[in-house]
């Protein structure tokens, strides 16, 4: 079954065609400086339009987990996780940590942890892994 | 008493609950609609004001035959009940309309004439962008995500969890209506079959069918009709986010904390006044970040407070807790159509007159707090059966 995938918006186009480059790319204010996620043309701290985008390193944390066992067909039939990572530029990101069993042994909070890109055809989604997996 | 107080005067739920398969879900509505006009001695043309959420309040008006002067369609999850009654009472207040219904029908379980989940709102939105896609299926999964950082923030465990579901339970027991009274053990918890790891089936809500209906007046009215009202001391609501991954902080409900805030204030009540209490329980945490970010608890100390049996029923163990909370047996044990909020604030009404099944001594304060999508939203209401 077909990965269920995102459908951009002209306001998260550049971050889907980042992940498609193998880029991860976050947004900041140039006013006030606050990194932001998810994408939108103005800063959700200070009302500021002055907004650029960057490339973030992909390094953060485990921030939190769930480990899904309810059918979710497009992901296999296999218990998976479904995480929440603190990127090192600040904002939050859900993803699945890949690269390691899905078992809470193995899943432990605040490790650190690197994108993976995944290609699943028109999208690219950002996985991540435990740090040099 | 205020020159403007709102009160209820009518309350009721559906005529049954947990499996309704002869009924639509607009009928769920309709028939807590007629329990709580015949619970106050009025019909539809009596009422000029409609609010709900799941459908429309068009549908509802033109279905009960109301021609109303004021319809709130406020729609942000569970709690739209609470806003609802929030809304009305400024209406109210205002002018906009003398009395109003608010109801609530879902045939969650039967699914009868009910759309599918919407939790998403297609995979262009924020939440189909940036969560559908990493294998959520729905609140299980979802609701779910910040627990594990709040157990480790604030140093509680699985075993924490597994105990608000024990205490509701006790207080389901005593409840002739609720879906679950078989006793449970912390451990019958934690080897229940795992939905979402850490959660299990038995820290997740129920799925039911049922409704719930509310009618507010002026206090000045309240007073002419057959039960002794239940006033409406103060408010509150608000929002946070549409996506729980965006939570500005996994260990506490920004949402909660400025809608309970706000209802404290326009009460003027403290919590030592609180004399029983309804925290809308879609999953076990919810009852322990409520008592924290209402200010029952500071930060880490709620687990212990259910553990000490503060909110529990009177037992074996020892005489009621100091803070009755969900002693209907709460979502997790009543009943949990999939919009919970109208049913904690039947409780907190039943309680308020002294009808309760599991009735608190006394009891003249009481809040409902509700939830809304996955702490994304957020209402409270502070009652009293004192005239304030």
């Amino acid at each position: 079954m077909d990965r269920v995938l995102p459908e951009p918006t002209p306001e998260t186009q550049h971050f889907w065609d980042g992940c498609k480059a193998g880029e991860l790319l976050l947004q900041r204010c140039t006013e006030c400086t606050k990194s932001y996620f998810p994408p939108r043309p103005f800063c959700p701290k200070c009302g500021s339009r002055k907004v650029e985008v960057f490339k973030a390193t992909g390094k953060g944390k485990l921030w939190s987990y769930v480990i899904n066992h309810r059918p979710r067909p497009d992901l296999g039939t296999e218990p998976h996780s479904i995480a929440v990572v603190m990127l090192d530029e600040g904002p939050q990101m859900m993803t699945n940590i890949v690269g390691c069993p899905q078992t809470p042994e193995a899943l432990q909070l605040d490790m650190p942890v690197e994108v993976k890109f995944e290609d699943f055809g028109k999208i690219t989604l950002p996985l991540f892994k435990p740090a040099g997996a | 008493m205020k020159q403007k107080t709102v009160a209820a005067v009518g309350a009721a739920e559906t005529t049954e609950l947990g499996r309704i398969p002869n009924m639509s879900v607009i009928q769920l509505h309709a028939d807590a609609a007629l329990n709580a006009m015949a619970d106050c001695g009025l019909k539809p043309s009596d009422i000029d004001g409609v609010a709900t959420a799941g459908i429309s309040p068009t549908e509802l008006a033109y279905y009960l035959g109301i021609t109303p002067t004021y319809a709130d369609g406020t729609s942000v999850g569970g709690c739209s009940f609470m806003l609802h009654v929030r809304h009305a009472a400024a209406a109210i207040n205002e002018g906009l309309a003398k009395t109003i219904l608010i109801t609530h029908g879902e045939s969650g379980r039967s699914r009868v004439g009910a759309g599918g989940f919407r939790g998403g709102g297609g995979n262009s939105s924020l939440p189909g962008q940036f969560e559908a896609p990493y294998g959520p299926v729905g609140p299980p999964s979802m609701f779910t995500i910040p627990v594990m950082r709040y157990l480790k923030t604030r140093s509680y465990t699985v075993e924490d969890l597994a105990n608000v579901c024990v205490i509701q339970r006790e207080w389901a027991a005593k409840n002739p209506r609720a879906s679950m009274k078989d006793p449970i053990t912390v451990d019958d918890v934690l080897n229940a079959r795992m939905i979402a790891y850490p959660f299990t089936l038995l820290m997740c809500c129920l799925v039911t069918d049922g409704g719930g209906a509310i009618i507010l007046t002026s206090a000045e009215r309240a007073k002419d009709f057959p039960h002794k009202p239940v006033y409406i001391l103060g408010t509150g609501e608000s929002v946070e986010t549409p996506m729980v991954s965006q939570m500005e902080d996994f260990n506490s409900s920004k949402a909660f904390r400025v809608s309970g805030k706000k209802a404290f204030e326009e009460a003027g009540i403290s919590h030592a006044d609180v004399d029983h209490l309804m925290i809308y329980d879609a999953f076990a945490h919810l009852p322990l970040y409520g008592l924290e970010d209402l200010g029952f608890c500071k930060p880490g100390e709620a687990a212990a407070f259910v553990r000490e049996r503060n909110t529990a029923p009177a037992s074996s163990l020892g005489k009621i807790g100091k803070l009755p909370l969900n002693t209907n047996g709460g979502g997790l044990s009543y009943m949990h159509s999939g919009m919970y909020g109208m049913y904690a604030m039947q409780e907190s009404i039943r309680q308020l007159r002294g009808i309760a099944p599991a009735q608190v001594p006394g009891a003249k304060i009481s809040i409902s707090h509700g939830v809304g999508g996955m702490f994304a939203a957020s209402g409270t209401v502070i009652w009293s059966n004192e005239a304030p």
